[in-house]
């Protein structure tokens, strides 16, 4: 009957203990590391109806992220352009290219081009452009720098985390709204400058951003 | 107790070469943990919605109606048109032609204009690198002496193979462009009486 568990046994219970707190360790790391939008959204670069280069029409040809996304200053969505602001130019340029074949048959039918949405808020947050925009926050510091994507491609979380950071200490990304679309532009005096400049438009334009729920939440 | 430690390892190891790192490029959608939390039942603008015939939410306007704030019932500020229907020659009464309008005049010329028509609206812009012959010179007689009711119409409505821009250029805005191009047009045709006397000497 002395003999029902060897020696060993007596060590069993640190030993299951020392195992647990090692495993969950590295799941709470995993779950750190992957379950998070810097993981999930982050690189995410669907394959589009129209192969269109950003890095061409922005970045090379200097077109203004306003000329097709025109309604980003008046209101909350950013429009992803018509087929009729494509043919704009491509009625003569490149006018009869294969790839641009969706694009007239959707000027011509009427029917919606399906691009593949690729930064999508969730539906219970309620995202603005206009004021964004309008206040100095650089398309660049949610979207990285489009100017240089062949494919657009997900660059920044967009997480709540990434929100507040920057609602709580805008300083930081606010520049000239004049300087909006220019994705390359840096301050010229570096942080010290940057952040010279920010707490004085802070200052200037009453800027005040929301870090309650319903700021974002409804 | 070795093995079950190698177990373990073996079972990161071989989650991570399944999920890979952050950041790497995948054509496939984002996880959604919650996804009816994520995407709720609702219209969104430019969404897809599978009530409606032609799959969008976005509605068309009815014909015959007018949407709020939107009615255009000015014929000089809307359409650039006198009372006889005749192109307008000035601006529109309402507006105050100042430094700040011709500041925003420029911003939006540079944006939908300049493409084409070169930020100098010499006919010279990018797109004339791509195998388009055709924007119009702003500088010539022909568009000189157009009145500002026949540019703003040409905005507006487009013209040849200019394609309209009114859906991008609000109405006031297309009357600032074309105070700017007024001035471009003025830059650009200078004269040497143009000069203040007290200047003139250094020009030569």
């Amino acid at each position: 009957m002395s003999h029902l568990f060897p020696k060993l046994a007596n060590r069993l219970p640190l030993q299951i203990i020392i195992f647990l707190v090692v495993a969950g360790g590295i799941v709470t790391a995993a779950v750190n590391y992957y379950a998070t939008p810097k993981y999930t959204r982050v690189g995410y670069a669907p394959i589009q109806p129209v192969p269109f280069s950003h890095a061409l029409h922005n970045g090379d040809l200097g077109i203004d992220c306003r000329f097709c996304h025109s309604t980003v200053e008046k209101a909350g969505h950013a429009a992803v352009p018509t087929s009729q602001t494509c043919m704009n130019c491509h009625s003569q340029v490149k006018n009869q290219s294969a790839l641009l074949a969706p694009i007239r048959a959707s000027y011509e039918s009427g029917d919606s081009v399906e691009w593949v949405r690729v930064h999508q808020a969730p539906d219970y947050v309620y995202f603005d452009h206009a004021v964004h925009v309008n206040r100095g926050v650089s398309c660049v510091e949610c979207h990285g720098q489009v100017n240089e994507m062949e494919v657009v491609t997900h660059s920044k979380p967009l997480s709540m985390g990434f929100c507040l950071d920057c609602h709580r200490d805008p300083a930081p990304s606010l520049r000239d709204p004049k300087l909006v679309t220019q994705l390359d532009w840096e301050h010229p005096e570096g942080k010290a400058g940057q952040r010279a400049d920010g707490e004085k438009f802070i200052h200037d334009w009453n800027i005040n951003p929301p870090q309650s729920c319903t700021g974002c939440h409804r | 107790m070795r093995y079950v430690y190698l177990v373990l390892f073996f079972v990161a190891v071989l989650a991570v070469g399944a999920l890979g790192f952050r950041g790497s490029i995948s054509t496939r959608p984002p996880l959604e943990v919650f996804p009816d939390m994520d995407r709720q039942s609702k219209y969104l603008p430019q969404a897809a919605s599978s009530f409606f015939a032609d799959g969008r939410t976005d509605r068309p306007i009815p014909a015959g109606t007018v949407a709020r704030g939107n009615l255009r019932s000015d014929a000089h500020l809307n359409f650039g048109r006198g009372p006889e229907g005749e192109f307008a020659p000035g601006f529109p009464d309402g507006l105050t032609i100042d430094r700040q309008f011709f500041d925003r005049g420029r911003e939006r010329y540079e944006i939908y204009c300049a493409p084409c028509h070169g930020k100098l609206a010499n006919g010279r812009g990018i797109v004339t690198q791509y195998g388009w012959g055709g924007p119009a010179n702003m500088h010539q007689d022909l568009i000189r002496d157009q009145s500002n009711g026949e540019l703003f119409n040409t905005i507006t409505n487009g013209k040849n193979t200019m394609f309209p821009l009114s859906d991008k250029i609000g109405a006031e805005d297309r009357w600032a462009v074309i105070a700017y191009v007024r001035a471009l047009q003025r830059s650009q045709n200078g004269r040497m009486q143009d000069v203040p006397a007290s200047h003139q000497g250094e020009l030569n």
